[in-house]
């Protein structure tokens, strides 16, 4: 998935009443006017909603009898799980790096040379 | 208290914030010299494909740093402000000097969670949704698989 694209989706997701019509569509494909009925907003503003999620392909509307019902692409939560997954490898890679360094600290032999001259006592704490 | 061994991710969907937890299996002093002290930060910071240089590290309340890593001769260049540093808790700031209009506010916060173990809790904060997504997307592919190598390695060695 293109950066773009991504940002659409956290783009989308960042309003609160976009992220209640995705919670509902979660339940189960629904009309627009079924879907605009809690909101005090007018059905155009709801239509301007849809918009943006569709942008990022969180929603879509099959063609099919009228009126067409709104579902949910969960395809596009898939993906954006899989960027923060591997955001998240390159963390925990990062912290077993890190592991390493500690795991060092707590030789008690170590003369500390490696860590510069500031750090002769090898470990404090 | 249940151990996180692995890295815990949380990208907030209201707020462009990234979440991460990790515990360790240390004091969470050491945690924080780890994360203070230029020559033990320089080692872990970076893929090992990558050389960290400490251009300036002034690790306290009010200070700056700069580092520069390298890799097959580019180099790229970071830095930020040291807001607040205490034993238990840093605040600084963070920019990728490809994108200098950009900054990261990072809060790094240790808990002691007894057996030995501390739980690093690491929260950044970015100005937008768009820049969070650069972060998501930047980087990924470098030293996944010589990371996996490196800690072979290290288990060999009894380092783990």
């Amino acid at each position: 998935m293109p950066a773009d694209t991504l940002s659409r989706v956290f783009f989308a997701l960042a309003d609160p009443t976009r992220r209640d019509m995705v919670a509902r569509l979660a339940e189960g494909d629904a009309t627009v006017s079924r879907l605009a009925e809690p909101y005090r907003m007018t059905l155009q503003a709801v239509y301007k909603h849809l918009g943006v999620l569709e942008d990022a392909g969180l929603v879509s509307r099959p063609p099919g009898p009228q009126p067409r019902s709104v579902r949910l692409e969960t395809d596009a939560f898939n993906l954006l799980d899989t960027w923060i997954e591997r955001y998240r490898r390159q963390a925990e890679l990062r912290y077993r790096r890190l592991d390493e360094v500690l795991a060092a600290m707590n030789e008690p032999d170590r003369d500390g040379a490696e860590h510069g001259e500031d750090h002769g006592d090898g470990h404090r704490g | 208290m249940a151990k996180i061994m692995e890295t815990a991710i949380e990208a907030d969907r209201g707020l462009p914030v990234i979440r991460i937890t990790r515990d360790f299996a240390a004091t969470p002093h050491q945690l924080f010299r780890a994360h203070t002290d230029p020559a033990l930060f320089a080692q872990w910071v970076g893929p090992s494909v990558m050389s960290t240089r400490i251009e300036h590290w002034d690790a306290r309340t009010g200070g700056s740093w700069r580092y520069l890593s390298a890799h097959d001769g580019a180099e790229f260049g970071f830095h930020g402000c040291f807001h607040e540093v205490r034993q238990d808790r840093i605040v600084q700031t963070f920019t990728f000097e490809g994108d200098p209009d950009g900054v990261a506010l990072q809060t790094l916060w240790f808990e002691d969670v007894g057996d030995g173990y501390t739980r690093l809790h690491a929260q950044s904060l970015v100005d937008s949704f768009e820049s969070r997504d650069a972060w998501l997307a930047s980087g990924m592919e470098t030293g996944v698989n010589e990371g996996y190598a490196k800690l072979e390695r290290m288990i060999a060695d009894g380092a783990l």
